[in-house]
């Protein structure tokens, strides 16, 4: 039997139930009394700052007084009447950063309204009954591809749907979601949220999801142009950025999304190795997702390295607590020199860094942290150009999703603009169908 | 979806949420954008006779009574009646109706207790097009001190000879509006009827004092170091209402008279009772006043649901379906016999039922070293108190003793048949049971 200080990088390193127990909901669902002490203390704001910073704009005050009110079912269909995929925008949203940032009871106590648990109470009671509360529109006899069955283009084919369009869903992965059912941290999506999300979302009627077709290889571009009325690519961000120092191919070094993936796909998590000292170099979310991760699976020390200060960092300042609440250590002002070891990795010798001028410089100071496992988490990159105009290292996009192609538009983390946010993804894909659907009936 | 639309009077609204005639109906721009959040019709604010319009204090005219978190569950109001002028305010009903023609828009008057007055307003008001008339026999401050209001409310005999007048000058529906600042609301609601009324509303507000200021001793809202009572509303006033309501509808001489229902209302579930006791429809004030029109959502979204759960397709459905159950004292069956249960698993150990039961009811929770509360059968009378002070909800349930079991209270067996105080043998006047 492993256990934590086993070397190397080795699967059970705890058992089962406290695997189970480590993997279970980081916020807990409210049971009804919470919800209802919780509801309460929701103002009714007028034009409310909570939803101006909702990417998706749900009403969040109407959504709190239908749970007040005893109809949490009327809320879910506020909210999902902005935001289909309300209920795992619920799950995984930096609050802290949107709504309840803004949320005018933090400016007065510190303590917003749980918006997010809130959402999840009222979502979970519908999607729990099987209930889809919109139906179609007469159907329009128009024809539209979606590319990527992350939450932009589900998001947007479940728009389209709604509106009558017919709607085919391409994905590279043999089963849809995207990042919800492959990189989404396990304690904020657990179990089978994901795919039950997706299922409970083509319930609506008139999507047709088909995996295993990959843009570049299956499909081209042109013929879908040619063969559907319209198509929005949401094919997220398909690359990662390598580390580019000595020693990057060692074993043990890895991505930190496939990590998760990984971690995300297995049945069993006694199964998945786990390195006793973990470094995960990168700032945001995903590294954070992947320190935390691995310390639950039962890795002995954590360390994130990022190259500048705290504040500079992208996970907010909630992650960051995460992650030291759960023996993660943070490590600022570092950047990668090289990886050390006998083929496998043994060590990573990190230099400090300093901001002159506004430029990231080594300062030549070295260190060395031991690490038998290291995961790069330091950004994605789009994969799947598809010939379109790029704005930077993205596709190139105006107004709501528009790309340099007439007919096709694009949304979510593959398009230019916006925070690369599960809940930016659905609203970029909301408003690509409201725009395909206004060309497609000729009022633009 | 359940269909909302109402019929009352024959006058056509897509939902029964109208907005009392009060601030939020004084004027066309409220009104508008009433009707934009979705409200299904409107009682335009009061409108008085001809010539320079009331005047309001220039002071505080609300003062409040709150709950936890400072939330409105009392609102009191020393406003008259719409303070601009009369053509202004008919110029602005007969624009509004004709942009609306599907919402309700009902105008209302108080106008002096001379059939001159309402002779010479009457003719004007029907000019705007607006789809019916409610006198304000209502208002308990200024107005009243001026005959009018609650002065000619408190009065049967004015309100049938008042509503008499406006059937004959007046050609649509004519809605009463009631005071409750009356000892028996039948009577003024049968003047109203013989007079020829369509319908009555009710209630305006209650006489009230909220607060004394005990730095300046004066009471609240206090204009100039002194104040005088004004009119209550809100939350709190519902129950008062609703009673009212159902002794309208209950009543031999008043039964079956459409009603309009106001007091309180701010939930779906507000108005859903008050339908259910009889009301075509219901008014709102202070929840608008407080929330905002967007509260009207809530409404529509709420009521909805509950239709559809309840397989109601239209308000006609469950209009009036509690008015049966709706009984004197003396008609209560003493043979149901129930018992507070406490579900341990939802319980917190607070201890308020015990401090409510054991200090002021029927010491019948036991509460032992562990904190745990139970309940003693022995002693309990299902007084309902412990359920209500209870912070979790449905923490605390009644349960009825099955008929043929032994009540460990009397020690009598709890029997299956009916029988209420006519019939119980303490009663010094009981009839023999047949
Ligand atoms: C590890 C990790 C953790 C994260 N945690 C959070 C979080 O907690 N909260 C949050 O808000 N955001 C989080 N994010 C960001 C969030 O997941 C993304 O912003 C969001 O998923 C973007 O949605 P999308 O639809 O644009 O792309 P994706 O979710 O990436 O979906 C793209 C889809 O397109 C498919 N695809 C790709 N290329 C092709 C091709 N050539 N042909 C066909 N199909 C293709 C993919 O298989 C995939 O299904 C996280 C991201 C990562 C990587
Ligand atoms: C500030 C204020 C002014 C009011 N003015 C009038 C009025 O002009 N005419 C009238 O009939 N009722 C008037 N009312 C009474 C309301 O129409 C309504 O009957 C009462 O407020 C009860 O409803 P609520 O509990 O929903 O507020 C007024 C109420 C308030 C709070
Ligand atoms: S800002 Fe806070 S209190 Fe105001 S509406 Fe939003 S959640 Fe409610
Ligand atoms: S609510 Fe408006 S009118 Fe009334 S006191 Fe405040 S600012 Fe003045
Ligand atoms: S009042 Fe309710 S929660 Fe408090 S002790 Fe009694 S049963 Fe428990």
């Amino acid at each position: 039997m492993n256990n934590t200080f086993t070397p190397g990088v080795v699967p059970a390193r705890l058992g089962t139930d406290e695997l189970q127990q480590n993997f279970t909901d980081l916020h807990a669902p409210l049971s009804g009394h919470e919800a209802a002490v919780a509801a309460d203390r929701c103002y009714f704001c007028h034009d409310a700052p909570c939803v101006t910073a909702c990417p998706t704009d749900i009403d969040i005050p109407l959504f709190i007084r239908q749970i007040s009110t005893g109809t949490p079912e009327a809320a879910a269909t506020t909210i999902f009447d902005m935001n289909i995929l309300g209920g795992m925008c619920a799950r995984v949203c930096p609050t802290e950063d949107l709504c309840e940032q803004a949320c005018v009871r933090e400016l007065a106590e510190g303590k917003p309204v749980e918006i997010g648990r809130l959402q999840r109470f009222a979502t979970d009671k519908l999607m729990n009954k099987g209930v889809m509360p919109f139906t179609r529109a007469q159907a329009t006899g128009k024809k539209v591809a979606v590319v990527g069955a992350g939450p932009a283009g589900l998001s947007c084919a479940h728009r389209l749907a709604m509106l009558g369009h017919d709607v085919t869903v391409y994905d590279a992965m043999p089963k849809a979601g995207g990042l919800n059912e492959y990189g989404i941290a396990a304690y904020k999506s657990t179990g089978d949220f994901a795919a039950r999300e997706v299922d409970w979302l083509c319930s609506i009627g008139g999507i047709e999801i088909k995996p295993g077709f990959a843009l570049g290889n299956e499909l081209k571009i042109d013929e879908l142009v040619g063969d559907f009325a319209a198509v929005f690519l949401a094919v997220g961000l398909g690359g990662v950025n390598a580390l580019g120092i000595a020693g990057d191919d060692k074993d043990g070094v890895a991505d930190a999304v496939s990590f998760i993936q990984e971690l995300r796909q297995a049945s069993d998590l006694t199964t998945l190795p786990v390195g006793r000292n973990v470094v995960v170099i990168g700032g945001g979310m995903t590294a954070v997702d992947a320190a935390v991760q691995s310390k639950l699976l039962g890795a002995d020390t954590v360390t994130i390295a990022y190259r500048r200060g705290r504040d500079a960092m992208s996970a907010s300042r909630y992650e960051q607590d995460l992650a030291a609440s759960h023996g993660v250590k943070l490590l600022f002002n570092v950047q990668p020199k090289a990886i050390h070891g006998n083929g496998a990795v043994a060590e990573i010798e990190l230099e400090y860094t300093a901001t002159e001028n506004g430029k990231l410089t080594g300062t030549g100071e070295m260190i060395r942290v031991l690490a038998d496992q290291v995961f790069r988490a330091i950004g994605q990159t789009l994969a799947t150009e598809a010939g379109l105009k790029l704005d930077g290292r993205k596709l190139a996009i105006t107004g709501a999703g528009r790309t340099s192609l007439a007919g096709v538009w694009a949304g979510g983390d593959c398009a230019a603009g916006g925070d690369d946010l599960t809940v930016t993804a659905v609203a970029e894909g909301r408003d690509a169908a409201m725009d395909i659907h206004a060309t497609l009936m000729g009022s633009n | 979806m359940a269909d909302l639309t109402t019929d009352f009077l024959g006058i056509k609204s897509p939902n029964p949420f109208w907005l009392a005639s009060a601030p939020p109906t004084d004027k066309e721009y409220n009104v508008r954008r009433a009707f934009e959040a979705g409200w299904g019709g409107v009682v335009w604010k009061t409108l008085g006779e001809e010539g320079p319009p009331v005047v309001n204090v220039n002071g505080p005219r609300y003062g409040v009574i709150y709950g936890a978190d400072r939330r409105v569950l009392g609102l009191n109001n020393i406003e008259l009646i719409t303070d601009r002028s009369l053509e202004i305010n008919l110029e602005e009903i007969t624009r509004v109706k004709k942009d609306y023609p599907d919402r309700a828009l009902i105008v209302s008057i108080m106008v002096p207790c001379e059939e001159e007055a309402w002779k010479a307003i009457l003719p004007r008001v029907e000019a705007t097009g607006a789809d019916g008339i409610e006198l304000n026999f209502g208002c308990p401050h200024g107005m009243s001190e001026r005959g009018m209001g609650a002065a000619v409310g408190q009065v049967p005999e004015y309100i049938e000879r008042v509503t008499r007048w406006c059937k004959q000058y007046y050609s649509k529906p004519v809605i009463v509006k009631l005071t409750p600042n009356i000892t028996d609301v039948r009577k003024p609601a049968a003047a109203a009827r013989r007079g020829g009324a369509d319908a009555v509303s009710l209630i305006n507000t209650i006489n009230s004092i909220t607060s004394v200021n005990l730095d300046t001793m004066s009471p609240e809202p206090s204009i100039d170091g002194k104040g005088t009572h004004g009119g209550y509303c809100g939350p709190a006033v519902k129950p008062i209402a609703l009673s009212m309501v159902s002794e309208i509808a209950r009543a031999e001489e008043t039964a079956g008279m459409p009603i309009s229902g106001i007091g309180g209302i701010t939930t779906w579930r507000d108005a859903a009772e008050y339908i259910t006791l009889g009301c075509g429809n219901v008014q709102v004030c202070t929840a608008a006043m407080t929330y905002g029109f967007k509260i009207v959502q809530e409404m529509i979204s709420g009521l909805s649901q509950w239709m559809d759960e309840k397989g109601h397709t239209s308000i006609d459905d469950f209009m009036g379906k509690a008015v049966p159950n709706t009984t004197d004292w003396q008609y209560l069956n003493l043979n149901y016999v129930a018992k507070a249960v406490i579900d341990q698993d939802a319980c917190i150990a607070c201890g308020r039922c015990y401090a409510a039961c054991e200090d002021t009811s029927h010491q019948a929770i036991a509460m032992s070293e562990d904190r745990t509360f139970t309940v003693i059968d022995e002693e309990c009378v299902a007084c309902n108190l412990c359920v209500d002070v209870c912070p979790v909800e449905d923490c605390i349930t009644l349960v009825q003793l099955a008929p043929g079991t032994v009540d460990p209270r009397t020690g009598k067996v709890v029997e299956k048949e009916y029988a209420n105080w006519t019939t119980h043998p303490n009663n010094p006047g009981a009839v023999a049971a047949e």
